[in-house]
């Protein structure tokens, strides 16, 4: 039985939305007040969720403490209480919260080990939130209607 | 097609325990879930169904027999219930949150009249919840 678990954690960062190849007026005109120069910071709240067999001995898809390990390494100590602009991940792309969406799904896929991380969601503010990849989970089980 | 979602909440006591394994093996990888008397939690169920919208309802299920279903199913046997010592598919499987998504899909699949089955989600806290669809 394949299931999928997710866990939500938190990182306060800040960032300017700001592209090199515009003007200033045109990056104004872009991204209004998060074009301010010096920057301002939210509240992220990421989301992850892998995706595996439920193991038969331990019930679970994941250990919650491996996978806790290793949001934190890979993400949480990189980004919390940082600058999304000075991580060299956002030297040449712009850090908006699609663009942290990606990024922080290719981190954490790369190598966790335990179970297949399957989506990242990454909610910016409580009215605004981001995922990739889409998550299509429906191989195996899905039934379409007739 | 169209999906509704409707949810319902239990609460209940568990603890995680794997009775092939040594106490310090339970320990090592349950950590404090595996404290014998349990402990518990607020879950919130999701039920997810699938279908097509009726022309002259305009409902793709009956939110009413969806409740009443969800209701009989689970919740009645789930809420202020010890899981592994009273609910029967945890005399053996672990009351994992992925395993209680796994259960409450087969305990609903079938029952829901005229929408078909499409997701199980069961929030164990408000940061942390599994889905499952079905998948073998």
């Amino acid at each position: 039985m394949r299931a999928y678990l997710s866990r939500r954690y938190r990182i306060s960062a800040s960032h300017r939305l700001h592209a090199n190849v515009f003007t200033e007026d045109r990056n104004r005109e872009v991204y209004g007040k998060c074009n301010n120069p010096h920057g301002h910071g939210h509240n992220y709240v990421i989301e992850v969720t892998v995706g595996g067999p439920v193991n038969a001995e331990t019930g679970m898809v994941c250990n919650l403490g491996d996978l806790d390990a290793w949001v934190r390494k890979v993400v949480v100590d990189r980004f919390d209480h940082t600058n999304l602009n000075l991580d060299p991940l956002f030297q040449d792309r712009v850090p908006t919260t699609e663009n942290l969406s990606i990024e922080v799904y290719r981190l954490l896929a790369a190598a966790f080990d335990k179970a297949e991380v399957v989506r990242v969601r990454v909610e910016e503010t409580s009215n605004n939130s981001f995922e990739y990849p889409i998550h299509t989970p429906f191989a195996a089980g899905y039934r379409p209607m007739s | 097609m169209i999906l509704l979602t409707r949810k319902a909440e239990f609460s209940a006591s568990h603890y995680y325990w794997n009775e092939a394994w040594s106490a310090e093996e339970n320990a090592r990888v349950f950590g404090k879930c595996a404290n014998k008397n349990g402990h518990g939690h607020n879950y919130t169920l999701e039920v997810t169904v699938a279908g097509e919208i009726d022309a002259t309802s305009g409902f793709v299920v009956d939110l009413k027999q969806l409740k009443g279903v969800m209701e009989r199913e689970v919740v009645a046997v789930y809420d202020h219930r010890h899981l592994n010592k009273e609910v029967p598919e945890f005399a053996k499987a672990i009351p994992t949150t992925e395993n209680i998504a796994v259960a409450v899909w087969n305990r609903l699949d079938g029952k829901i009249p005229g929408a078909r089955l499409h997701r199980v989600r069961v929030y164990e806290m408000p940061d942390l919840f599994a889905d499952y669809y079905g998948e073998p």
